[in-house]
């Protein structure tokens, strides 16, 4: 009996003498995305993937396991700043990864660099991080904001296409994504077109583009106004008449809701679901098998956001303390990218390829899929760095 | 010319459409005196019910009839299960509940449907275009959501000023009191009320589906012009919601083609280029503004 209590006071010693050294034996990644409320569809596209990168990984980094903690920042930027605070001082997680909307990244990244702790964005490119603001605890594995309307200007450039007309969402963004595209596209603007954030008719906006007659027409619709834009577009006979170039108005997302009038639309971007490479295609090839549909961008830098983290954790062979040799693992970009091989700039932001996408009929009956046409941009830098002070 | 016209039957059928939601939404408060944020979430069920309705019976016809029952239905339940314990509670109260309501039916939606937006087709027939002038070519989808809402209009007109239907919901619009006291069913009025209006603001989602994008949230985006509408309108009354609909639906879509062209010809082309979009998707506030400034109880205010 006497034996028996020792023993379980030695257990129960032991136990409590191993937690704390239990609890560091693991890499805690906090990732913020949107869960709830109809932009939640991006949020559950990035957990997915974030999900399936981790089952490719085996659940473990340099073999300390991983625990993820999903935080949801409802599109608000106090929200976000918010689940940021919990995961850090709660939580205390060792990265903190996600975040799609650019307005919540400029609350969640200061908080999270300011605590020491290290950011791996997997969505929004903020002119400020990549510029003044840049920091060498963030990160990003998607782009600049900036880089993909302006590879959307170069190819229109190039191609002698005239007379463009313009629309966009009145809002920071939409006026981000024209300045990125007029800082390449030189030619003629019939004219710019700003609506309403969240504006479901544009019947009114069409019939004057169509009395304008421009050449072409290039827009930046996300979410659901990509949806009723395309929709009345092409509904409005527009489609044959006036080629539609955008920016993250159609992907894998839209796509099903809009189907057919999805066809022939050209966009810009630096992933796409046929780029052949071993990890894409074991991605998308997985994705699909387990969502039975194809994943998004969104998506593809979600699960290279973990890749980066599991190069880093490897780098520095679990020892999390170590933080600079994280920075220095994370600036090597030394991870098979879904993107294929790319490197990071001065001010961690990727040096990327950028591509022409169309919208094209999918196999027998199947909803319209997204090939690459041709590379615009080979190994592209955004156009803020040179503003950021770090050096390495 | 030709574009002025095209634009003005633009700014017609997005007015028929904002009829559709605010006939019921200035219904239930005039007569209930109930606010019913929720109205937007009842436009939504419309449009996921349609295009469900449509994909299982392959009929555009039929799905949209068992939509509008299905509406219709769902208003009811809402009415027996929620909103009669709410009357008698003040306005905070109702808007706090009815809160709770949007956010009930965007996650039901989203459980059922899932949260990205669905494919709704228009039916083959429905596409295309009709040459009304020379000219002028207005997609024939468009011109029915006109021809629908005005009919709808009329029959309204008629149901409210021709039926006795239509006088105890005029009468329970002047004065609640009154009417119960000579005793008419007061709470079957009101279920009957709450459900037609649900099947009026589903018919509008009924046809915003085919154009629109259909998602959980949907009916929020349109919830405020609609209020503009009933607040212009003058509250509780259905003349006043056509006409504040038509004037917010005409001053909006006009507003937001030839504001800029015109502030382009007063001031230099940047300044309009600054103010015209920014200007545009104000001025149903502006004009709501100065409607509550020079008419307080709305252009067509029911008496009370």
């Amino acid at each position: 009996m006497l034996l028996h209590k020792a023993v379980l006071a030695g257990l129960v010693a032991g136990l409590f003498a191993a937690a704390p050294a239990l609890s560091q034996q693991k890499v805690k990644i906090g990732f913020i995305t949107t869960l709830s409320g109809p932009q939640g569809v991006i949020g559950n596209d990035m957990r997915n993937s974030v999900e399936l990168a981790l089952d490719h990984l085996g659940r473990k980094m340099a073999g300390l396991p991983v625990e993820i903690i999903y935080g949801d920042d409802q599109v608000k930027p106090d929200v976000g700043k918010q689940v940021a605070d919990e995961m850090l001082k709660k939580h205390q997680v060792n990265f903190v990864s996600g975040v799609i909307w650019s307005n919540v990244m400029l609350a969640v990244s200061p908080t999270v660099t300011g605590a020491g702790t290290l950011m791996v964005g997997t969505n929004a490119g903020p002119n400020q991080l990549a510029g003044k603001d840049c920091n060498e605890r963030h990160f990003t594995t998607s782009w600049q904001n900036d880089q993909t309307p302006e590879a959307m200007g170069k190819y229109m450039q190039e191609a002698g296409i005239n007379d463009v007309y313009v629309m966009a969402p009145n809002y920071a963004a939409g006026k981000d994504m024209l300045n990125g595209f007029k800082r390449y596209y030189k030619g003629r603007i019939v004219d710019e077109v700003f609506t309403r954030l969240g504006q479901t008719d544009y019947q009114a906006e069409l019939s004057q583009l169509r009395a304008k007659n421009p050449k072409a027409v290039f827009v930046f619709y996300p979410g659901g106004m990509g949806i009723s834009f395309l929709r009345q577009y092409s509904e409005a006979g527009l489609r044959g008449q006036f080629p539609l170039y955008s920016v993250y108005t159609v992907d894998e997302l839209s796509i099903p809701a809009v189907k057919h009038a999805a066809l022939g639309q050209l966009e810009t971007r630096y992933w796409s679901p046929d780029l052949k490479n071993p990890a894409n295609q074991k991605f998308v090839g997985d994705y699909q098998k387990k969502h039975g549909r194809p994943p998004s961008f969104y998506g593809a830098q979600s699960y290279d956001g973990m890749m980066l983290i599991d190069s880093a954790v490897r780098a520095v062979k679990g020892n999390l303390a170590d933080q600079k040799g994280m920075i220095a693992a994370m600036r090597k970009a030394d991870f098979n990218s879904t993107r294929g091989k790319f490197s990071y700039n001065t001010n961690h932001h990727p040096i990327q390829n950028f591509y022409l996408l169309k919208a094209v009929a999918g196999p027998s009956g199947k909803d319209p899929v997204m090939e690459i046409q041709k590379t615009v941009f080979a190994n592209h830098r955004d156009s803020f760095y040179k503003e950021c002070a770090m050096k390495w | 010319m030709i574009l002025i016209i095209e634009q003005i039957l633009n700014g017609l059928q997005l007015g028929v459409m904002l009829f559709l939601m605010a006939a019921g939404l200035t219904l239930v408060f005039g007569i209930m005196n109930l606010v019913n944020l929720a109205h937007g979430a009842l436009y939504m069920v419309g449009a996921y019910l349609a295009t469900y309705f449509f994909q299982a019976t392959g009929s555009f016809v039929l799905g949209v009839a068992l939509a509008l029952a299905g509406t219709l239905a769902v208003g009811i339940l809402t009415e027996l299960v929620a909103l009669r314990t709410l009357y008698e509670r003040d306005h905070l109260d109702q808007v706090l509940a009815t809160f709770g309501l949007i956010l009930i039916f965007n996650e039901l939606i989203a459980m059922l449907w899932g949260r990205a937006a669905i494919y709704s087709a228009l039916p083959e027939y429905l596409q295309g275009h009709l040459e009304i002038a020379a000219g002028l070519r207005y997609p024939l989808y468009r011109l029915l959501i006109i021809v629908v809402g005005l009919a709808v209009a009329a029959a309204l007109w008629y149901v409210v000023v021709r039926t006795r239907l239509g006088m105890l919901i005029r009468a329970g619009a002047s004065n609640r009191t009154m009417v119960a006291a000579l005793g008419i069913n007061i709470r079957l009025l009101y279920t009957v009320v709450f459900g037609f209006g649900a099947a009026l603001a589903g018919l509008a989602g009924i046809m915003a589906g085919p154009i629109y994008a259909v998602q959980p949230g949907m009916g929020e985006l349109v919830l405020i012009q609609v209020f503009v509408v009933i607040v212009v309108g003058g509250i509780g009354s259905i003349r006043g919601a056509l006409a504040g609909a038509l004037i917010v639906g005409l001053v909006d879509t006009l507003g937001r083609a030839f504001l800029k062209p015109f502030l382009a010809t007063v001031t230099t082309p940047t300044a309009a280029d600054a103010a015209g979009p920014a200007l545009a998707s104000m001025l149903i506030y502006l004009l709501m503004a100065v409607v509550l400034a020079l008419r307080p109880e709305g252009l067509f205010a029911s008496r009370g």
